[in-house]
Parts: C-alpha cells; structure tokens; sequence
C-alpha cells in the first residue's frame, strides 16, 4: 500500500532531475537567507550557482548540531519569525537544546510525511492508531499525529506514561497501530502480563517503532510476543522529526522520502563519501523545507545505504537499520562496539530479556565492560550451577560477536531503569 | 510425596533478606525451613512455608524472581547415624544430591532433611523401599 504512488514509485532518473531542482531551490535560499550559511560558503568560494548537478552537493559544507546550538534559537531560520508557526526543541541533555521551527507548510509536508509511514504499516481510514510517544516539545507525538490524521485514522493520543492505562485503552478501543519507542512496547509487554492479559486479547496488528536503535532479535521478540509486524522508522528533529524515513512491510531497510531529503553517507573521521552499502555516518540535505532548512546535516548515526529496487515498488533508497551513533560508539581495548551488538548477542543467547546495562570501565588501565542482566522468570533457576551457566552463555556469546571478554552480572528484575522514552544503555566510568 | 520449596533469587544488596521476610510476614505465612546459598554477586533462598502458593504470589508482586521446586522431606532419626542412613541408601543407588538443608520443626525424636535430588522419583522408590519416611507439605504443616 502506498500514500502517494507518483512521489514514492517515481522512477530514478525523474526522481535525481527533480532532487537538482528542489536543492539549487534551497541552496540560493539559504545563501540569501541564513548569515551562517552564506559565510560558510564564501569561505569555501562557493556561490548557488555552482551547484549543477546532485555530485555537487559535495562541494557544500557540512551543517553539524554545533552550528545549530551556535545559532540559537533562531539565526538559522531561512524565513521570517511570523513565517513561523511552530517549534521543537531537542531534548538538549548536553548543553542547550537545538530549536527547530516549522512553517505552516511544513507541517503540512511533515503529515505527509508520517501519512506515508503509517500507510507502510497498513493505516487506513478505519484503523485505530495509537501514539505513546511523547507529545510536546519532542517531535514523535504530534508527527504521528499529523500523518495519522491525514490518513483519517482514529488517532489515541495516549503520549508516554501511565502504561497500565494504556494497556487498558489499547484492548477496549481495539488499537491495531502502537507508535511508540521500541523500549517502551517492551514496558508495555511487561505491563500487560502483571495485568495478567496475553496478546490475543488485543487487536494489534502492526507496531512503528523508532527514536532509538534496536536490533533485529528485538524485532522478533516485539512482533512474537504481540503479534505484530514491527517496523522501524527514523527521523530527528532537526530534520523534520519522525517520517524521514519508514521500513515497508519488506523490512529490508528504511524507504528515506528521496523527494524532501538527499541522504549520503561519509566516514565520520576522513568526511569522505563511502560507497553504497558501507556504513558510515548518515548526512542529510532537506531539499522541500522552509523553516529550517538543513545542508548536509551530520546525523551522528551509523547507516548504510542501498539504491536496490524494493519488492513494495517504492523506488527511494533504503538505509539499514541504525547501527548506532558515532557519538556512543564505544572503544573498548580499540574494538569499535556498538551497545546495539551487545544487545543481538545477549537475545541470541534465547534465555535473556533485552534490558541490560552496559558499564564501561577502566582498571590498571585496561577497558573493562560489565554487562547488567536481569533475571526474568525464565531465566531464573534454582540452582547456582545453572544460573551461572546462564552467565558463560551470555559471556560467550558476546565474545563470539565482538571478541571481546566481557563480565555479565545478573541482577534483580526491574532494577535497570526503564524509560519511556530513549532508554540508557550504556554508563562509560573512564576517566581518560 | 514430594515438598513444593519455593526459591528467591537476591542480588547482594544489605537488607534485602529482611525485604523477603517482611513480605512474608506481611501475608502470615511461616517458615518452616530455610537455606540461603550464595556466590560473590547473588544468592538463592529457599524456603519451606505453610502456604506456599500465597508465598509465590506475594513475593512476585513484590517484584522478587520466584520459582517453586519439588523437593524430598526426608524423616532421619535424631542421633548418631541418622543422615548417614538416608545418605548410604540413596548412594548404594547412585543416586546424587544437589543440595541438602534441614528443618526447624522435628517431630518427636525424629529429624526432618530436605534433598534436592535430580532424578527425585528414583529417589522416593528407594527410600521408600529402605523404609524411609517422606513428608508432604500438609503433613509438615501438622507437625
């Protein structure tokens, strides 16, 4: 099922002609209209109008969340304030937060946006959409909103929190569609067997779950234990917010929206473009945004990218599921590792829930890592022989993953913090 | 023939024994028997109640891992010996214990062990064959 066949199955040669037109468009109005863009491209000699072809793009400098914290809250902001009809923050835990504003327009192609998602997942104008993400100065909730409005949905603004209520609402409203961050549909599966409900009481059919990585032995244990398909999708705010990019019911990757953004992907240390299917750090251009419009924003996330056609027939390329971010990538004993890893190798071991604690540390100057692991009621046996079995299981497969000895401490259920909205997954106590 | 024993796994955290006590307290169920087994980072409590399903469900709204294991409520007498009876029996079968606790509560002159045994069906034939006197849950709870 597609929102918008024209856009979204447009062939490529069509699609990269009309990405050229939408980008000058938006060079030479960022030229003209943001200070900070017009002086770093005259530091680099470069004028709108040598930007002839998408290769060109390259000739463009990077645009990093610095630049947007350097111009807060509003020197970024390519059109006049009364243009303006909306803003979003990040949540800004380092620092100032990053403000993001949107013209009435944008919001308008942000709807679309997320009404394509949603379609992904197989919203109609009958289904019933629940959105437990955060609604406020965070993106999640009202993009979801949006699209699902447009859509013509039922929309439960349930926003985050309160999941016993949820829960409630999600069986007697009969919810098919939960949006909500991947590790608060497992706080939801935890919730609905205290309230002593299993899965065929509900009437789930699909879940889109986004805002943080999360692996694909996580996939399987959301859509087993609430029979669903689940989908990822991603998005960050100073983008647009959730809906830059979606799975179809494929699940071979995310459909990036090709006509509103032109993604590349770069080694983060050289800046150099990677060839297709690398990974790297993801950038993104918006080439059909008023407000804040972005050139090659630098995501922070770890992705690749494919140009294969998609069995769903939508054309736009595809990046893979997140790897992780450039800033969490841990170096331990100088093996790059991602907590995403960590987290396939412990749900590969069949006997571990995914809530765990990863605790970096450094001993007579040696990385340490301890990973935290609860003990579910599966997990748990009576005899000290097995659970300790149960640690070498983990321990070892980490190791075959990342090769890398690790100490897996099992603790007492619910003691690692749940979040409802992007958990915490990793404590790095070195001092370097 | 068998005993339900029902068994907590605790991180190595100060008071958290007590947290175990005081839930049972809370819901009047009395222990009968107790062991606690532990390594450097977590231990394992297990316990003998009067009302072990009361207990089960309890502990698990107080958010604790439970599991509830079968195990032997072995009669020995109470003098030199004892034990080594029950002991030399199950060994003449091969047969192999993974823990062993004992009781509170005696019964007259007689001392009650708990076994964990593996293959416990085995277990119940040959002792029971030897003589041996095995106790249910109600029975203990008359003692």
């Amino acid at each position: 099922m597609h929102w918008n066949k024209t856009r979204e199955c447009m062939n490529r040669e069509q699609l990269r002609s009309y990405q050229l037109e939408k980008l000058k468009e938006t060079v030479d109005r960022v030229y003209h209209n943001v200070p900070s863009y017009r002086q770093k491209m005259q530091e680099r000699n470069i004028i709108p109008e040598d930007i002839n072809s998408l290769e060109d793009l390259q000739l463009l400098p990077f645009t990093t969340k610095q630049d947007l914290r350097d111009n807060y809250p509003y020197d970024m902001f390519a059109v006049p304030l009364e243009e303006i009809i909306r803003i979003h923050a990040s949540s800004g835990t380092t620092g100032k937060p990053t403000v993001v504003g949107y013209t009435r327009r944008d919001i308008a192609n942000w709807a679309e946006l997320m009404a394509r998602c949603l379609t992904m997942a197989g919203a109609q104008r009958d289904s019933v959409v629940q959105i437990s993400y955060g609604y406020g100065l965070f993106t999640g909730g009202l993009g979801f909103h949006y699209g699902a409005e447009k859509i013509g949905a039922l929309v439960i603004p349930t926003s985050g929190g309160n999941t016993r209520r949820q829960v409630m609402l999600m069986k007697d409203l009969k919810t098919e569609i939960l949006a909500c961050t991947p590790s608060y549909a497992l706080c939801i599966i935890e919730t609905l067997e205290q309230m002593g409900l299993n899965r065929q009481e509900l009437n789930l059919k699909a879940g889109i779950f986004g805002a943080e990585p999360w692996s694909e032995n996580m996939r399987a244990e959301l859509e087993e234990r609430l029979g669903i398909k689940a989908l990822d999708i991603y998005g960050l705010s100073e983008v647009i917010g959730p809906g830059v990019a979606c799975e179809c019911m494929e699940q071979q990757g995310l459909h990036i929206f090709e006509d509103f953004f032109i993604p590349e992907i770069i080694d983060p240390v050289t800046e150099k473009p990677l060839p297709e299917g690398q990974a790297g750090e993801l950038v993104i251009t918006t080439i059909d945004k008023e407000g804040l419009p972005v050139i090659r924003y630098r995501t922070r996330d770890i992705a690749s990218l494919s140009y294969e056609p998609c069995a769903c027939g939508r054309t736009h390329a595809r990046i893979s599921k997140l790897l992780g971010r450039t800033d969490d990538m841990l170096i331990i004993r100088g093996v790059n590792v991602f907590p995403s890893q960590i987290e396939s190798a412990l749900m590969a071991t069949g006997v571990a829930e995914p809530h765990y604690l990863i605790i970096v540390d450094r001993v007579n100057n040696l990385d340490t890592i301890e990973v935290l692991v609860e003990v579910s009621e599966t997990l748990f046996a009576d005899e000290i022989r097995k659970l300790e079995e149960v640690r070498k299981k983990i321990a070892s497969e980490i190791y075959s993953t990342l090769g890398i000895n690790v100490n897996v401490k099992l603790v007492e259920p619910y003691t690692i913090e749940r979040s409802e909205g992007k958990a915490k997954r990793v404590i790095d106590k070195r001092k370097i | 023939m068998f005993v339900t024993q029902i068994s907590v796994f605790l991180e190595n955290k100060p008071g958290r024994l007590a947290q175990v006590t005081e839930v049972l307290r809370q819901n009047n169920i009395d222990i009968s028997a107790i062991s606690v087994a532990d390594t450097s980072e977590f231990g394992i409590v297990r316990m003998i109640v009067d009302k072990p399903k009361e207990a089960v469900s309890a502990l698990k709204a107080a958010k604790f891992p439970v599991s509830t294991t079968e195990v032997l409520a072995v009669e020995v007498s109470d003098k030199p010996g004892g034990l080594n009876f029950a002991l030399q029996v199950l060994n003449e079968a091969n047969i192999s214990i993974e823990y062993l606790y004992s009781f509170i509560k005696r019964n007259g002159d007689k001392a009650l062990i708990l076994f964990r045994i593996e293959d416990s069906a085995k277990a119940v034939e040959v002792l029971q064959s030897a003589g041996v006197k095995l106790y249910t849950n109600e029975e203990i709870n008359l003692l």
